[in-house]
């Protein structure tokens, strides 16, 4: 097809490498820097080659295994979003995920069967992701009741968020202008963390908000290893119980 | 039985040298007259794999996410643990595993 490749690093735009990144926090929650990072890299690489849509290659396995994690983790802002095929209408680069109906074995087999290049290494700091749970429990469902991951997904289309829950509004971060449902982006307040040396800034959940919270960092009240496998999402949410 | 064994999407990883193509021989098991993917999981699992089985194998079957297929076909279709095997049969497994 001819179509050219872009390619964006997080030392060139953060000037941290995720080998870095890993150095400085260990192998818990590394994740969520690099799902962070990645979405954020994404977005500013499609700004520089001025496209006008971005279509990623999610899967219906993906978003099953996203509506999971939503579900297991009380992510109610995510939950009602992970479903929608296209989001960020309203932005300046909406999203499309085109194989959200197509099962992975079948993407697999096509490949197969075309003899089409792909790499298949698994990242060697994702072991203890979460996702991964979330896979292998989808994938033992698979198993028994092939249907289950189209189900799953249409669950998630069909789940309707009472109107007295509270939502975050999208907004935009001051520091650097991406959008964020706080006053500052999450990929701020984790480059923050990282150059002043304070690893956990951006990760976790304050019990209460206020409850001695210490600044912008604490006081996002979420859980880190939340925020990232759903790199599908643009918005970050927020949670309060 | 002379059986082309196929490993991919990462699983070749597993095997000596990391060796995708595997040209095998493989006898049915005592007792049995016909050898079936069953029993070609266990042969593999004995001789081929050298690190990690639990990769690959996870109680009697393949690991969920891990596609099999008999001559192109998807050994759903074709009885799956039980289908039997013939002489110059290429199986092929590969895994669906990996990030994204």
């Amino acid at each position: 097809y001819g179509l050219p490749l872009k390619i964006v690093s997080y030392k060139d735009l953060y000037d941290w490498t995720m080998d870095d990144i890993v150095k400085a926090i260990g192998l818990k929650n590394n994740c969520t820097f690099c799902g962070v990072f990645r979405r954020q890299a994404l977005d500013r690489g499609a700004a520089l080659l001025k496209v006008d849509k971005i279509v990623t290659g999610h899967n219906a396995d993906d978003i099953a295994e996203t509506v999971l994690l939503n579900i297991l983790r009380g992510d109610i802002a995510r939950l009602s979003r992970c479903t929608f095929i296209t989001t960020g209408e309203d932005g300046p680069i909406p999203r499309c995920k085109p194989f959200k109906y197509t099962y992975e074995k079948e993407i697999v087999m096509y490949a197969y069967f075309k003899k089409l290049d792909y790499f298949s290494t698994e990242c060697i700091y994702s072991p203890n992701a979460y996702r991964g749970f979330a896979r292998e429990f989808i994938k033992d469902l698979e198993r028994m009741r092939p249907r289950a991951i189209l189900d799953i997904i249409t669950s998630g289309e069909n789940f309707r968020i009472s109107t007295t829950t509270r939502m975050p509004e999208q907004g935009t971060c001051e520091r650097c202008g991406y959008i964020s449902s706080q006053k500052l982006c999450k990929a701020c307040v984790l480059l923050d963390g990282l150059n002043r040396g304070l690893p956990k800034l951006g990760i976790g959940r304050t019990a209460k908000v206020g409850a001695g919270a210490d600044g912008s960092g604490e006081q996002q009240g979420k859980r880190a290893e939340r925020r990232n496998r759903s790199s599908l999402q643009g918005k970050h949410g927020n949670l309060d119980f | 039985m002379h059986l082309t064994l196929e490993f991919g999407g990462g699983l070749e990883l597993l095997l000596e040298k990391s060796t995708k193509v595997h040209k095998v021989d493989v006898q049915p098991r005592d007792g049995e007259d016909k050898a079936t993917m069953k029993g070609l999981l266990s042969w593999v699992k004995s001789n081929l794999v050298k690190e990690r089985p639990e990769m690959f194998i996870k109680d009697d079957s393949v690991r969920p996410g891990v596609l099999v297929l008999i001559n192109d076909c998807d050994w759903e279709l074709c009885g799956g643990l039980d289908a039997e095997l013939e002489d110059k049969d290429v199986v092929v497994f590969i895994s669906t595993l990996h990030g994204g």
